[in-house]
């Protein structure tokens, strides 16, 4: 069973490989996002020290709905997607394959890019790895939720912005603890329990959403 | 208590009111958005109901 | 036990829900027309004048009964959602479809006359509340039901993905809900409760209940009325439909 999940993530890893620029255009848009605030709201340091997590961690909520949209998309349109439908192992395990392949090439790459963004705003090193570490516990949270959005909107036209509508309400809790994890720690109330929040969150969207996502694919592909 | 003294709800009338008033538009426009509606389909499925009949 | 089992199941039949909605529909009209008149006068002639917040004190008795609603109709609306999901059932959803509008509604109700409350009590139309947050974003979840399903076209496929998504709503809210309430406490924000301050007196108490009942009525008989233009146009190619006096008219 564990050897289909394996076998998913490394075609979609493959799969994903082979069109890099899809890649490039959701860390690009991380990127120009994070960079467009000092612009509009003027470069003064200490404003922007204040405003900094907040700033990423919306950045980087935007930039996984952007990339969702495609999580599905190309194998429900060559169906591929019908034949997971009749494998004998349990769809939601092949969604988690799919999420976590989704996540190594979109969500990872945003944690690890963040640290640079975070000097634009001239956040202590400290701060920066709490970035990271919040991050990584929230990308794929972010991932598994939208998950579900991606399979309710399957093959819909405008599905793209449908999807931030439906996804981006649920996602708020994982915004407020990420941001606020790197808060705590700038303001020194230590970031430990945020942290912890985001964990539980990450394993309670584990081990629903796979589930609620796999689900609403068997309606969407009927 | 006179009708303008009402009205003002000492100093808070545009707050009270404005509160009960758009609550009293809205849930008076609902009904009547449902009515016009159910109205609509009404008219729409006797029309088909009707030109099936035709047709047999 | 097994007779009464059957009988749940027949008014689940679109053919006896809708004559049933109809008689029903009357009858809660008058119900919430009664309610929400002795409520009003209630709440204009009899509630005392506030010792500390004056007359504005009065905004609570919409307030707080549309905002009880906008949370009970989305659990409502889980309910039915998850109904049809077991059962199989096509009313349930379009149950779950009938009553979204209106909860939507009083959601943006309660933020409507939560900012008209806010202005003379905290100078500001909008506070970053705990409450009024998770209100808003309540908003947001009723808007994101209805736009899935004005996307789908297939009937059964909007039902279906519309009770998914009210589900994993109703399974989101107590986690936004207290997310918010941290991020609210953490940051030292307003936290403002309307009823604190002034001694809830036990005439507002029954004011506020007499309101939400009408509320309440009020919901049940809109979303029935709203469930029968449904039924109608899911179910326009059958006999009974074409045999309805009113389609006939």
């Amino acid at each position: 069973m564990f050897e289909a999940f394996l076998i998913i993530v490394r075609r979609d890893i493959t799969l994903a490989m082979r069109r890099r620029s899809d890649l490039f255009t959701t860390l690009f848009f991380f990127v120009i996002v994070v960079s467009l605030f000092p612009l509009g709201i003027g470069p003064e340091m200490n404003t922007l020290r204040l405003i900094a997590p907040g700033v990423v961690w919306v950045a980087a909520l935007l930039a996984s709905m952007l990339a969702l949209e495609r999580l599905f998309a190309a194998d429900f349109e060559d169906g591929t997607l019908e034949q997971m439908l009749l494998v004998p192992q349990p769809l939601s395990l092949l969604v988690l394959g799919k999420v976590t392949a989704h996540w190594l090439v979109t969500g990872l790459p945003l944690a690890i890019v963040a640290p640079l963004l975070g000097l634009q705003y001239d956040l202590s090193p400290e701060a920066l790895g709490v970035l990271v570490v919040s991050l990584l516990l929230g990308t794929p949270a972010l991932s598994l939720i939208g998950a579900i959005g991606a399979a309710l909107t399957l093959g819909l036209r405008g599905g793209g912005v449908l999807v931030s509508l439906l996804v981006l309400p649920l996602c708020i809790p994982v915004l407020i603890f990420g941001a606020g994890a790197v808060e705590a720690n700038v303001s020194g109330l230590g970031e430990q329990g945020h942290l912890s929040m985001l964990g539980a969150l990450l394993v309670l969207s584990l081990l629903f959403s796979p589930l609620a996502a796999s689900a609403a694919l068997r309606i969407s592909a009927e | 208590m006179s009708l303008s003294e009402f009205l003002y709800m000492g100093g808070y009338g545009l707050y009270v009111w404005g509160s009960f008033g758009v609550t009293a538009l809205f849930m008076i426009m609902e009904p009547i958005l449902v009515h016009r509606r159910r109205r609509a389909v009404l008219q729409r499925v006797s029309r088909i109901v009707r030109m099936k009949e035709v047709e047999r | 036990m097994n007779s009464r089992l059957i009988n749940w199941f027949k008014f689940s039949s679109p053919a006896t829900y809708y004559p049933l909605a109809g008689r029903l529909v009357p009858l809660f009209s008058v119900i919430a027309l009664v309610l929400i008149g002795v409520g009003l006068y209630m709440s204009f002639f009899i509630a005392p004048t506030d010792y500390k917040q004056g007359e504005g004190y009065r905004i609570i008795f919409v307030h707080v009964p549309a905002a009880w609603m906008s949370m009970f109709i989305y659990v409502v609306m889980a309910v039915w959602s998850g109904l049809g999901l077991v059962f199989n059932t096509r009313l349930s959803a379009m149950m779950a479809k009938a009553l979204a509008p209106t909860g939507a509604m009083f959601a943006f109700l309660a933020l409507w006359t939560g900012a008209f409350w806010g202005k003379p009590m905290w100078g500001a139309w909008w506070v970053w509340d705990a409450r009024l947050t998770s209100e808003l974003i309540l908003l947001f979840l009723y808007i994101g039901f209805i736009a899935l399903q004005g996307a789908i076209d297939d009937p059964r496929r909007a039902d279906r993905a519309g009770a998914i998504l009210a589900l994993v709503g109703v399974v989101n809210i107590p986690i936004i809900y207290f997310s918010v309430k941290w991020w609210n406490t953490l940051h030292q924000g307003a936290s403002v409760s309307i009823t604190k301050g002034s001694s809830m007196g036990q005439v507002m108490l029954w004011t506020m209940l007499i309101m939400t009942l009408g509320f309440w009525a009020y919901s049940i008989a809109v979303s029935l009325a709203r469930v029968r233009s449904i039924i109608l146009e899911r179910e326009r190619d059958t006999t009974w439909v074409s045999e309805l006096p009113e389609v006939r008219g």
